[in-house]
């Protein structure tokens, strides 16, 4: 017996984004200006309100070597847990896009951006979820992009109960989520290494 | 607008495994341990937003977005278009594209590029646009070379363009490569053969495309990509968390 034919298309598998990425999303980066403006660099705007701050680390590969080709990309709410995005309830500051792109160092491997601390967004089934933002990582090599979030070392009693944290069944894997707040020139700085395999790999999720 | 549900699960069986020997890079920068699955929160549901102010027309004209004036770029004048869609077939509209390539001799300008074909001084390499009311989008362009890259000792990269889409929602982020019709050195490239699914690979292929192509002007190729569909249901109270 044949059954009716469902219609849905597949989606597009997945290509590396090579080394050369930065070409086509950081052109200035790749040696050369093109763009009037490039985008992603102004995660949260002059108007946010809340905490600055910044987030930085090296992206390691299995054998304890800081990638040197990687392109992050990060996503957050603002600091009242609002996503700028029609589809989410509640406004945002003029400005706030809540979306930034970095790349890392050509020659150490570290990346940061300036954002500010995002707020607790609600989760599912009424759970609010702890202030995180959310990372998604490219590079040669990597054949699917990474996804994994960015928790806060501050946010304990939040952490603890954030839906998403707790669904990985490996306490001790749960710490690869966390930043590391930590101070420089008075400024908050937040330290997010990324492990892509080995000792500590940093949890991936698929979402 | 109206609020959609849920993302499709991704099909990570049609997607390439994050371990792929024969693409030697991957094996040191392979998750080993599986991915932890979510269910879709607004983390996921919600993605960045584009308009028109982002970018400039000229973006999407790789011919002459890099060239001096009254000059454009060398090779193979093409035309490039198709739409983004979803898997329920619905188009993308406002979703930003942006697509960077080698030259017609298979060049990048980067400066981590030595491979020995020359650099085009009217060649960037990059574009952006973003889909139209009905998910299409259209990139001038040249068509790029095939190049040599260090894996095996003698393997060269089928012409292709990297192709970078949003969607609506984060999960929806894509990064993917245009091969083009005809091209023997698309059955033997190890970045393509790390897809395992040839269905998928043919999907990657974009088809010439006499029709759409300028008379005495440039050829047309077409390339459609698709991002993962979502449930019609509606979740704006689950979202929210009532």
């Amino acid at each position: 017996m044949i059954p009716q034919k469902l219609d849905y298309l597949k989606e597009s598998a997945s290509q590396t984004a090579g080394p050369y990425v930065h070409i086509g999303l950081a052109p200035g980066a790749a040696g050369f200006e093109i763009y009037k403006k490039e985008l992603g660099w102004d995660i949260a705007g002059p108007n946010a309100k809340g905490e600055r701050i910044r987030v930085e680390g090296l992206v390691i590969d299995a054998f304890g070597s800081p990638v040197k080709d990687v392109l992050l990309e990060a996503w957050q709410a603002n600091a009242d847990g609002v996503y700028a995005h029609p589809e989410h309830a509640g406004e945002v500051e003029e400005g706030f896009r809540g979306w930034g792109r970095v790349i890392t160092n050509f020659e150490t491997g570290e990346w940061g951006f300036d954002t500010v601390k995002p707020g607790r967004v609600m989760g599912r089934n009424g759970k609010a979820m702890a202030p995180h933002i959310n990372l998604w990582i490219v590079a040669r090599g990597i054949n699917v992009g990474l996804n994994t979030r960015v928790y806060f070392s501050d946010e304990e009693a939040a952490n603890a109960e954030d839906p998403v944290i707790n669904l990985i069944e490996w306490e001790r894997r749960r710490a690869t989520l966390i930043a590391k707040r930590g101070e420089r020139d008075g400024k908050p700085v937040y330290r997010f290494d990324v492990r892509l395999q080995g000792e500590d790999e940093t949890v991936f999720f698929d979402i | 607008m109206a609020s959609q549900g849920e993302f499709y699960q991704r099909d990570r069986r049609r997607h390439p495994p994050a371990l792929a020997p024969d693409y030697k890079t991957s094996t040191s920068r392979s998750p080993r341990y599986s991915l932890i699955s979510l269910q879709n929160s607004a983390s996921e549901l919600t993605g960045p937003v584009f308009g028109h102010n982002d970018i400039d027309p000229i973006d999407s004209d790789l011919l002459h977005n890099y060239a001096k004036a009254g000059e454009s770029a060398i090779g193979q004048r093409m035309l490039l278009h198709g739409r983004v869609l979803d898997e329920n077939a619905r188009p993308i509209p406002n979703t930003l594209v942006e697509i960077w390539q080698a030259n017609a001799g298979g060049r990048y300008r980067h400066k981590k590029d030595t491979y020995l074909a020359p650099i085009d001084p009217n060649f960037g390499g990059c574009g952006r646009t973003l889909t139209d009311d009905e998910g299409r989008y259209v990139f001038h362009t040249i068509k790029p070379g095939p190049y040599p890259w260090r894996n095996w000792v003698n393997d060269w990269r089928p012409a292709h363009i990297h192709v970078s889409v949003f969607g609506a929602g984060f999960a929806q982020r894509l990064i993917t490569q245009c091969y083009f019709e005809g091209d023997p050195l698309i059955p033997i490239c190890p970045i393509v053969q790390t897809i395992p699914d040839p269905q998928a690979i043919e999907q990657l292929t974009a088809a010439m495309d006499l029709n759409a192509s300028a008379p005495l002007d440039m050829l047309a190729y077409k390339f459609d990509i698709v991002l993962r569909g979502r449930r019609s249901t509606v979740f704006a109270n689950r979202l929210e968390g009532n």
